[in-house]
């Protein structure tokens, strides 16, 4: 049995391969599966499920509404499409603000003196060690009406007799996005900076000996071979801000409802699993088209993994 | 103008030491490299050799003094801005391009027009004899070839100097010299000046026009291939060009080149022949090259003769290396096997009694250190 078990490369792959399977199957399949069949039934008065067929979860996200306010029969309410076209630019926003920002920053960290490298990669990961939500309520003590840049703001004005309303930050889409940027800056700082600190310092040389100033580096040498960091980045960024329900839930309130709060608010209150798991299905549609074209278009980054 | 594609006026770096400290990396160098010369930069590592070279690509910039390219002084210039093109010893291609991309991004960079650049570039190519690998990328080329590509890339944009530092390192053996070759001969066909770094003597001696020899941060003998191996200046060469013996003594007189030496250990006078001028009392050291004495069974010469016991002899086919003991002195002898043979009264053995002849002018007498 041992001796069959030392042999057998095929056998020692299925072990070690197996836990994760399992895992896989027993909480990612499985449910999945589940939740397909769920979308396709009907709620009953109780918040169950009765399972039949039927594509009325699917036409009430597209907009197809049975109660019209004129008496007809059938309208168009854009109520659900536009929170899934939300989602979907404020995860566009997100990654795009996220890029723009981490970029610099790795860039400073990945071209500073090595001994100082760790002690900045340290604290770009030191918020990580607070409770993703604990760290979305600290936005909203200084989002908030009453909160802290508002004192700072109102303070700063005083001192230039200037008159001072307190601005209306928090529960707008604006607080939602700098609560998304906030929360994923790491995720990209990351990879980017691998990408960046790979880069042999003799290519700079090199480019700069055939005659590129800084600014041709850059774009020429430095971003091209920095690419694949942006895009592991941008599909670790991406694909979380898709769903998250958080970030909105904290610092969006009821203006500002994305995907994951429809979906949320699904199952915990308004009872109706099968709307619910429709709106799971459509969210991770759109979201592996998204990624689809996008690695087909850029690769996904794998260069920053494996060389 | 001063005439030199390069020439190194009183340079000197310092580099901060992690300790706190502070080193001279080159210290007080002059160099002066003439036009179309392929000039090499011989010494061990750390030895200030691609230092030098980096200070005329402008990477780094002198703490003192001025390095001038073709007459003008070239201060905090970047590398941009200079004369001149590396060839880097990691070769540094652009990944992301492939061969002609890298090797036209020289001549982008001047703003060429696109034909030229095509044109430029298929000669280039031609040079390295690398046509047709155009559309590869440097992943799916061979040590060899990404360094020919390295070699167009930097040539391609027709420098008055071309800076090498260890071009070859990365190639085994046999490519390596190959490449000494290919390299002497594109040399010459392009005409450019070469500044060539390199620890490996055989390639220094082999390539260059001229070799300065560098240690500790310091020029210790520029000259010709021959000039260093013939007539080092200094202990210093004599050991690291080659392989010498070297004889302790003092002088006892010196007339013009001919020196006479007393070697305390030999007990007995050795003439020899000096470049720099000695007085008696002198404290010097003699240096022989093994492959310039002879052993015989009787003496040979009436001056310079001594009786040895061969201790060790090895056989490398070439040459026969033997150590021969004179008095306690240990010494290095090659007999180079000029004849056929099997039989081996042909080559000395251990135990044999001989004597050993060597002539004054193979004899060279250096300061001591």
């Amino acid at each position: 049995m041992l001796r069959k078990f030392r042999e057998s490369k095929s056998l020692q792959g299925t072990l070690l391969v197996a836990p994760t399977l399992l895992f896989m199957v027993g909480l990612l399949i499985i449910p999945l599966l589940l939740t397909t069949i769920i979308s396709f039934g009907r709620r009953n008065a109780d918040g169950g499920v009765i399972y039949t067929f039927t594509l009325d979860n699917y036409l009430r996200l597209g907009g197809f509404s049975t109660s019209c306010e004129n008496g007809a029969s059938a309208c168009f309410d854009p109520l659900y499409v536009n929170i899934l076209l939300r989602s979907l630019s404020l995860a566009f926003e997100t990654t795009i603000l996220v890029i723009l920002l981490a970029y610099p920053l790795s860039y400073f960290i990945a071209r500073a003196p090595s001994k100082h490298r760790n002690t900045f990669l340290f604290m770009v990961l030191v918020p990580l060690w607070t409770n993703f939500v604990i760290r979305v309520y600290a936005w909203m003590m200084i989002l908030r009406t009453q909160g802290v840049l508002n004192g700072v703001l109102g303070s700063i004005a005083g001192l230039l007799h200037i008159p001072f309303t307190p601005l209306e930050m928090l529960y707008t889409p604006g607080a939602v996005l700098v609560g998304m940027v906030y929360e994923f800056l790491p995720f990209m700082i990351l990879p980017i900076y691998t990408s960046l600190e790979k880069i042999d310092n003799s290519l700079y040389e090199a480019a700069a000996d055939l005659g590129a100033d800084a600014f041709r580096t850059f774009f020429r040498v430095t971003l091209p071979l920095s690419l694949p960091g942006v895009v592991a980045g941008t599909i670790l960024v991406f694909i979380p801000v898709m769903g998250t329900f958080i970030v909105s839930d904290i610092l969006g309130g009821r203006q500002v409802i994305l995907v994951g709060n429809l979906i949320q608010r699904q199952f915990l209150d308004a009872r109706d699993p099968t709307f619910g798991s429709a709106a799971s299905l459509i969210l991770m549609v759109m979201t592996l088209v998204v990624t689809y074209f996008y690695t087909r278009k850029f690769g996904f980054g794998e260069e920053i993994i494996v060389a | 103008m001063s005439g030199f594609a390069v020439e190194m006026r009183d340079v000197v770096k310092t580099f901060q030491t992690p300790e706190g400290g502070f080193v001279n990396a080159v210290d007080h160098v002059d160099m002066q490299i003439k036009n179309g010369e392929f000039f090499s930069l011989l010494g061990s590592s750390g030895c200030g050799k691609t230092t030098s070279l980096r200070m005329m690509a402008g990477f780094e910039w002198p703490t003192q003094g001025e390095v001038y390219i073709e007459g003008e002084p070239q201060g905090h210039k970047p590398p941009f801005q200079r004369p001149v093109n590396t060839v880097f010893q990691s070769y540094a291609l652009f990944q992301h391009m492939n061969v002609y991309q890298n090797v036209a991004f020289g001549l982008e960079m001047e703003k060429t027009p696109k034909n030229e650049i095509d044109k430029r570039v298929g000669k280039a190519l031609e040079m390295v004899k690398l046509n047709g690998m155009e559309k590869r990328s440097p992943k799916q080329l061979s040590g060899g070839q990404q360094q020919r590509v390295a070699l167009a890339r930097a040539l391609v944009k027709l420098p008055s100097v071309l800076l090498l530092d260890e071009p070859l390192g990365a190639l085994d053996l046999k490519l390596r010299k190959e490449m000494q070759l290919e390299l002497k001969s594109l040399q010459r066909e392009v005409g450019i000046t070469f500044v060539f770094v390199t620890h490996d003597q055989e390639e220094a001696l082999t390539m260059s026009d001229r070799i300065a020899v560098m240690s500790h941060g310091k020029v210790m003998q520029v000259g010709a291939p021959v000039e260093i191996y013939e007539r080092p200046n200094c202990k210093f060469v004599a050991d690291f060009i080659g392989d010498s013996n070297f004889l302790e003594g003092e002088v006892r007189s010196c007339d013009g080149e001919n020196t006479i030496s007393f070697v305390p250990r030999l007990g007995m006078e050795i003439h020899g022949m000096s470049q720099s001028k000695f007085s008696p009392g002198d404290k010097i050291v003699i240096s022989i090259r093994p492959e310039k004495m002879r052993l015989s069974e009787q003496p040979a010469l009436s001056q310079n003769c001594l009786e040895v016991k061969v201790t060790n002899s090895a056989y490398i086919g070439s040459d026969t290396r033997l150590e021969v003991l004179a008095k306690d002195v240990k010494l290095k002898v090659w007999e180079q096997n000029h004849i056929s043979t099997l039989d081996p009264r042909a080559y000395h053995q251990g135990e044999q009694k001989a004597w050993l002849s060597i002539f004054p002018d193979n004899a060279l007498v250096l300061p001591a250190e």
